[in-house]
């Protein structure tokens, strides 16, 4: 089954804790992952003040400035991966160095139900 | 026992009551599915009660139950009543009795399994309980939802979604690896404490409930030990049997809580204090003690005195320190307080006790009020008393507690 894990963490601390791991760290355990044939991709993501939001209502685009929702923790990266059941996705994401200053959180991926 | 003896009904009822909590963790296993796996058990009982009667009663019953539950289930599943990828269930069926035993083998591995699902951390902490005293224990949703005061469709609607969480999160059917085992423990052993303190200590409800859930806690934590024997899990089932073996002394007879120091000793149950203290040696002489094992030796002290004087308190109090050490916490610190003012006298407790309360972490807590309390009582500071037994007051929720807090502070001379 796929999981995307999440990594949220406030960004005023992800890069500035004692814990904060560096970048190089962060791309060695994704090669970790990789080399362990679960990895499906992974990308770090630029600062929440970059975000823009786009909304179709009455088939008119809306499209404001900043993320979703504005909260303490932010998206700041997201791992996608191929695992047995949740207990293999907890472990993977449990080793994402950016879990020692932020959350990961693990959804599994839904397949889409087609007709026919 | 000879079976040809027994009525074909009791029988069936006598396996339900023994076997059918094996039945169906190995269903589940073998289903992978919680709501199947129950309608098969099921199934296979009813196909036991028509044709064992004729057939006579195999010589394997459960092996039978689990045989014939699979079989309705895979037929059902295959009359397309239900919408499960039959490439998930084990092909082929098991036909007859040369299979049979095959499932013996990994029954008690399949209980195991079931408890470490009903405590996966991934769900809710009171979905794992209730999922936990329906699947593992077999409780009705009634008797769980009046245990914990809630009403049985909250109850059946935490279960069911706990179960939808089980298949759509894919959490697995499996006893943890030793990496994950110990913390993965952890959460099975807080839910079985978790089943006995709401039973030990309850806000409300009937006490029969109550005893009700103490027993089947220390029920699961004889499973539990049966089946993975760690010094921890000894040291929860020797807590609790500690605990339990005071059940008779810690109450009067109107329901009012009577205080260690008060309660008759005569009262307690010598032979859960003697399995208790059993498991405790055991538990030490392993050599890998747990904040479980740690608070069932102080329990363990506490159930060797004669009274509240012959009672080893400097024994206890190195072992909040070692507990402290190990999982620190307030409410471990304010214990240890409690028994420093026991070994070294009111005044060196009391100073413990303002100290925690000064940092302000137990400032609602009413225990914390209650201890302070008691500990100015003792050094005849009766206004500082009446206070902090207001305060606690205040904080109490609880009936019994707050009647024993207003005795008290009616006892206090000058009012």
């Amino acid at each position: 089954m796929k999981y995307l894990c999440l990594i949220y963490s406030d960004e005023n601390v992800l890069h500035k804790s004692p814990d904060s791991p560096r970048d190089g760290e962060c791309y060695d355990y994704f090669q970790s992952v990789q080399q362990s044939g679960r990895m499906l991709a992974a990308e770090p993501l630029e600062p929440v003040a970059t975000a823009t939001t786009v909304r179709v209502r009455g088939g008119k685009l809306s499209i404001t400035d900043g993320p979703f929702a504005e909260t303490k923790e932010q998206l700041a990266g997201f791992y996608l991966i191929e695992a047995r059941d949740l207990n293999e996705a907890l472990q993977i994401a449990g080793g994402i160095p950016s879990a020692r200053v932020g959350s990961v959180e693990v959804r599994p991926v839904r397949q889409l139900q087609l007709e026919g | 026992m000879d079976q040809q003896q027994e009525p074909i009904e009791r029988a069936l009822e006598r396996l339900y009551r023994e076997e059918s909590r094996r039945v169906l963790a190995t269903l589940i296993r073998l289903l992978g599915d919680f709501d199947l796996a129950e309608e098969a058990l099921h199934e296979a009982f009813r196909a036991a009660l028509e044709q064992w009667p004729e057939q006579g009663v195999p010589a394997n019953p459960r092996a039978w139950l689990v045989s014939a539950g699979r079989f309705k289930a895979i037929d059902q599943l295959r009359r397309g009543k239900r919408f499960l990828a039959l490439d998930e269930v084990e092909e082929p069926v098991c036909g007859e009795a040369q299979n049979l035993d095959q499932y013996g083998e990994h029954l008690e591995d399949d209980r195991l399994r079931l408890i470490f699902t009903c405590c996966h951390p991934a769900l809710a902490p009171d979905a794992q309980v209730a999922l936990t005293l329906r699947e593992v224990c077999d409780l009705t949703t009634e008797e769980i939802a009046s245990a914990f005061l809630a009403t049985p469709p909250t109850i059946a609607q935490r279960i069911v979604r706990a179960k939808n969480k089980i298949r759509d999160a894919r959490i697995p059917y499996e006893v943890p690896g030793r990496r994950e085992l110990p913390e993965r423990l952890e959460a099975v052993l807080r839910v079985v404490y978790l089943v006995f303190n709401e039973g030990y200590f309850a806000s409300s409800g009937e006490s029969l409930t109550r005893q009700h859930l103490c027993a089947e806690a220390i029920r699961l934590g004889r499973l539990l030990l049966e089946l993975l024997p760690e010094a921890e899990v000894r040291g929860l089932l020797a807590l609790m049997l500690l605990q339990e073996s005071r059940r008779a002394a810690r109450s009067d007879a109107e329901g009012r809580p009577v205080l260690l120091e008060e309660q008759d000793r005569g009262l307690w149950d010598r032979a859960l204090i003697a399995e208790g203290q059993q498991q405790i040696e055991a538990a030490f002489a392993s050599g890998e003690i747990g904040p479980y094992c740690l608070q069932a030796a102080i329990s363990a002290l506490h159930a060797e005195a004669a009274d509240i004087e012959a009672t080893d308190w400097a024994q206890i109090v190195g072992l909040y320190d070692v507990l402290l050490g190990a999982a620190p916490s307030p409410v471990i610190e304010l214990n240890r307080a409690v028994a420093l003012a026991m070994r070294d006298g009111a005044e060196a407790g009391l100073r413990q006790v303002e100290a925690i309360l000064g940092r302000g972490e137990l400032a609602d807590y009413h225990l914390a009020h209650a201890a302070r309390a008691d500990l100015n009582r003792r050094l005849g500071r009766w206004d500082e008393a009446r206070a902090a037994y207001r305060r606690a007051l205040q904080l109490s929720q609880q009936g019994m507690d707050r009647q024993f807090l207003e005795r008290r502070l009616a006892e206090l001379p000058g009012a």
